[in-house]
């Protein structure tokens, strides 16, 4: 499995970027692309009829769960919205699983009973997956509020989308986290569009970092377009966090490239705003060109890595295309816990 | 070998599409992510992107074409290494359907061969072979000999202290329920004790404080979310079902979210229609909660404990009227009800009353009367709306072949209709007389006291619909 090891960032006490070394920077290369890829194959089998319903792509927006994820360290807990196939691959969940579970295969995370957007594995501490937009808000602060009561040192990345943060629900998160002062890092995927609207189109005038201000939660608009600029804006929030100090609040600007869901034509924007910014500020694109020009990599490397990668993601389509089915009888299993 | 090109599925419902343009010709040079083509779905023209690289070695399928079936190829694709020479022999497979095996052209699950017949649409599970049979002898619940007479309200804050010491994970969340010691005084002395930690109150805030309940659930604790009245829980009824009931079964049983959503339902008095409504079939309705209605003290006090003892999300349904009443309630130690049983609170023979919650005490009550009148009705107390102990139920009408259904809801698809719906699957032929239900009123609850008093069952309408199933007029 290719994520089981974190390019965690030393946590160097100051404000400043976490210092990375060689091994570190190569591992956050290889968990964007392995979420490109994975999420490319997943594209490519839904096409083939192998996946159905809703599949949420996060190509575009690989630098942000992979810099935030650099952040954050074992005991921490991660929830986002139906959005979620790069979490799940950045927290270190097994591909196979994943892909299986986009198949509803018995393979899969939850055995095929949950899909895209409903998987959890609490050996990482990835708490979902969560189909209602902006419901994962509360339930990231619940997250939260469990680690303060254990006072085990963890805190919730709560991840929501731009299109979320109209919620009410997340407003009345917002204040209890801040009175209760408990460890949670709200983290807005700003990706500019919430499905087909957006931000200008749904959003009152501001800065969606400065919607957590009336409950004096600090809050900081980071480029997540690259994965360094990731870690390095993020690093302040989570000292923040881990110090104790209550929630914090990060806009990370990101772009997704492909629709929001599978059968969006996304007519919304126009197709030379997505290829400047696939020309431009592609994640992966940028951190070869900077991983190669500092000489951290030579081509050689970076094609063994682009293997390794599509032999994982090969590896996942081969196992969820060929884990059977859930049985009949799984129909009735798991509403209730028998006690 | 040569790649074959497949036809996309763009959308859940897509079968077949418009191929409308190629963007690429043959011969082009092809990365991952370039737009190959525009593909008409039957919902919207959308792009379709290369997933590997290559070169297009031949178009099979030309602009325009209509009725181009998902999985059909329609171009070839050559990767690293390949050339020309490759592309007769990949075509000619493409076409007699033989593509399978290079991109793979697998067959969608529901094609998949599993050698396995469909289920059977069931709309319930297999029953387990644990199921209590309807002939089973009575289950009658233990005697305990040493009770003592406390308040419902009381009986309520001793399960929480209770289960609050036994376990530190539990703790208790609502508006007014440390401080203030409950808006309606359930939760006194739990502040002093427990501190503020475990008894926390909360800002009005129900969507909030119900899914930060769940997310806490989920990271180990086992919350009590108190609501000031279940009229609230409408608030956070997205949280309750969505987050809490769902999950486990989302989650192929990985993780559940063990949590009590509990506070009074059902009408108090004299408080409007927005104050005064019974969620019981509401609740009841969703698979993955489990709903309890208790009635006395000791139904309050062992339903509840084994509420916060559950590893599910759990509805405990109380009623103010009810708080204040006193029961006896068994001093054992370890008092606990099981859920999913009911109660025969009144043997008889004449008639089966079933009802729930403040309910039962009207249901004994119209007992007296009809007794009266020689007709000796059997009152089965719920106890447990879901599940629903329908052996007990069963059981009492193959002996009796009446019943009336009590409850303060509404009649429309409401706990008494599905009682109706069980007895008549389940024991038509015991029947002497339809299923006959008391309801409220089919109307949101007045504020004048005359009408507040018709939109809510009485003892006599019970009587009366006693009566009536067995044919008597009123002595």
């Amino acid at each position: 499995m290719a994520a089981t090891r974190r390019a965690r960032a030393a946590s160097s006490g100051s404000k400043g970027a976490p210092s990375l070394d060689a091994d570190q920077l190569e591992q956050l290369y290889r968990d964007m692309l392995l979420i490109r890829r994975f999420e490319e194959k997943a594209g490519q089998l839904y096409g083939m009829g192998l996946i159905g319903g809703f599949c949420h792509l996060y190509i575009g927006q690989e630098a942000v769960v992979v810099g935030l994820h650099a952040l954050a360290r074992p005991g921490d807990s991660i929830i986002t919205s139906y959005r979620d196939h790069g979490h799940m691959l950045a927290t270190g969940m097994d591909p196979k699983g994943v892909m299986a579970e986009l198949t509803g295969r018995i393979g899969g995370y939850s055995r095929g009973k949950g899909g895209s957007m409903h998987m959890f594995s609490r050996e990482v501490g990835f708490y979902g997956g969560h189909g209602i937009v902006g419901a994962q808000v509360p339930l990231g602060t619940g997250l939260a509020f469990a680690h303060k009561y254990h006072e085990d040192g963890g805190l919730c990345f709560t991840y929501l989308g731009d299109g979320a943060v109209n919620q009410g629900q997340v407003y009345e998160s917002f204040n209890m986290a801040a009175l209760w002062g408990l460890p949670v890092l709200y983290v807005i995927e700003n990706n500019k569009y919430g499905m087909g609207t957006s931000v200008e189109r749904a959003s009152a005038p501001g800065d969606l970092s400065q919607r957590g201000a009336a409950y004096g939660i600090p809050g900081k608009a980071i480029n997540g377009m690259n994965v360094l600029d990731v870690i390095e804006g993020c690093a302040e929030a989570v000292e923040h966090v881990r110090a104790g100090k209550g929630p914090y609040l990060l806009d990370v600007k990101t772009y997704r490239y492909r629709g929001h869901s599978m059968s969006d034509p996304a007519k919304y924007r126009t197709k030379e705003e997505v290829a400047r910014m696939r020309a431009e500020s592609d994640p992966i694109d940028q951190l070869k060109q900077r991983l190669l020009t500092d000489g951290v990599f030579d081509e050689a490397r970076l094609k063994d890595i682009d293997r390794d990668v599509k032999a994982v993601v090969g590896e996942a389509a081969e196992f969820a295309q060929h884990s059977p089915e859930p049985d009949p009888a799984e129909l009735w299993t798991d509403v209730l816990v028998e006690a | 070998m040569p790649t074959p090109i497949l036809m996309p599925a763009l959308s859940p419902t897509m079968e077949e599409g418009t191929l409308a343009r190629w963007l690429k010709k043959e011969g082009d040079a092809v990365e991952a992510g370039d737009v190959l083509a525009e593909i008409e779905t039957d919902k919207a023209t959308m792009e379709y992107e290369a997933v590997d690289e290559g070169r297009l070695g031949k178009i099979l399928v030309s602009d325009g074409t209509e009725g181009v079936k998902v999985n059909q190829a329609i171009a070839i694709l050559l990767t690293e290494g390949e050339d020309d020479s490759a592309l007769d022999a990949a075509v000619q497979a493409a076409q007699s359907g033989e593509s399978a095996g290079a991109s793979g052209v697998i067959p969608a699950p529901g094609d998949a061969p599993t050698g396995q017949s469909p289920p059977p649409q069931a709309a319930t599970p297999p029953p387990a072979a644990a199921a209590p049979e309807p002939d089973a002898p009575e289950d009658d619940e233990p005697v305990y000999d040493k009770t003592r007479r406390q308040s419902v309200r009381e009986a309520l804050r001793d399960a929480m202290a209770e289960e609050m010491r036994r376990d530190e994970a539990v703790f208790l969340m609502g508006e007014e329920v440390a401080q203030y010691e409950g808006a309606y005084k359930v939760s006194q002395g739990l502040l002093a004790e427990f501190g503020d930690k475990r008894v926390v109150d909360t800002p009005i805030t129900e969507m909030g404080f119900a899914g930060l309940g769940v997310g806490a659930a989920f990271g180990g604790l086992r919350p009590i979310v108190e609501f000031m009245t279940f009229n609230f829980s409408m608030q956070a009824i997205d949280h309750v079902i969505n987050s809490a009931a769902k999950t486990l079964y989302m989650a192929g049983g990985k993780m559940g979210c063990p949590i009590v959503f509990r506070g009074p339902n059902g009408a108090a008095a004299r408080v409007g229609a927005q104050h005064s409504q019974c969620y019981a079939s509401w609740y009841a309705h969703v698979p993955g909660l489990k709903v309890v209605a208790p009635w006395s003290a000791a139904d309050a006090k062992g339903l509840l404990k084994a509420a916060i003892r559950d590893p599910n999300p759990v509805v405990v349904l109380e009623n103010e009227i009810l708080y204040g009443q006193t029961f006896d309630v068994p001093e054992a130690e370890d008092f606990v009800l099981p859920i999913g049983k009911a109660k025969v609170e009144r043997k008889g023979d004449g008639v089966t009353i079933v009802a729930f919650s403040r309910m039962v005490g009207v249901a004994l009550e119209a007992a007296k009367t009809l007794s009266a009148e020689g007709i000796e009705a059997e009152v089965i107390n719920l106890r447990s709306l879901r599940p629903l102990d329908t052996a007990t139920i069963l059981r009492s009408v193959r002996k009796t072949n009446r019943l009336v259904t009590v409850e303060e809801g509404w009649p429309v698809a409401g706990i008494g209709a599905e009682i109706g719906q069980v007895v008549m699957e389940q024991a038509f032929d015991w029947l002497d007389a339809p299923v006959t239900r008391v309801t409220g009123a089919d109307v949101p609850m007045p504020y004048a006291a005359n009408l507040e008093a018709l939109a809510l069952p009485t003892a006599d309408r019970v009587a009366e619909a006693a009566r009536a199933v067995c044919y008597r007029s009123q002595a």
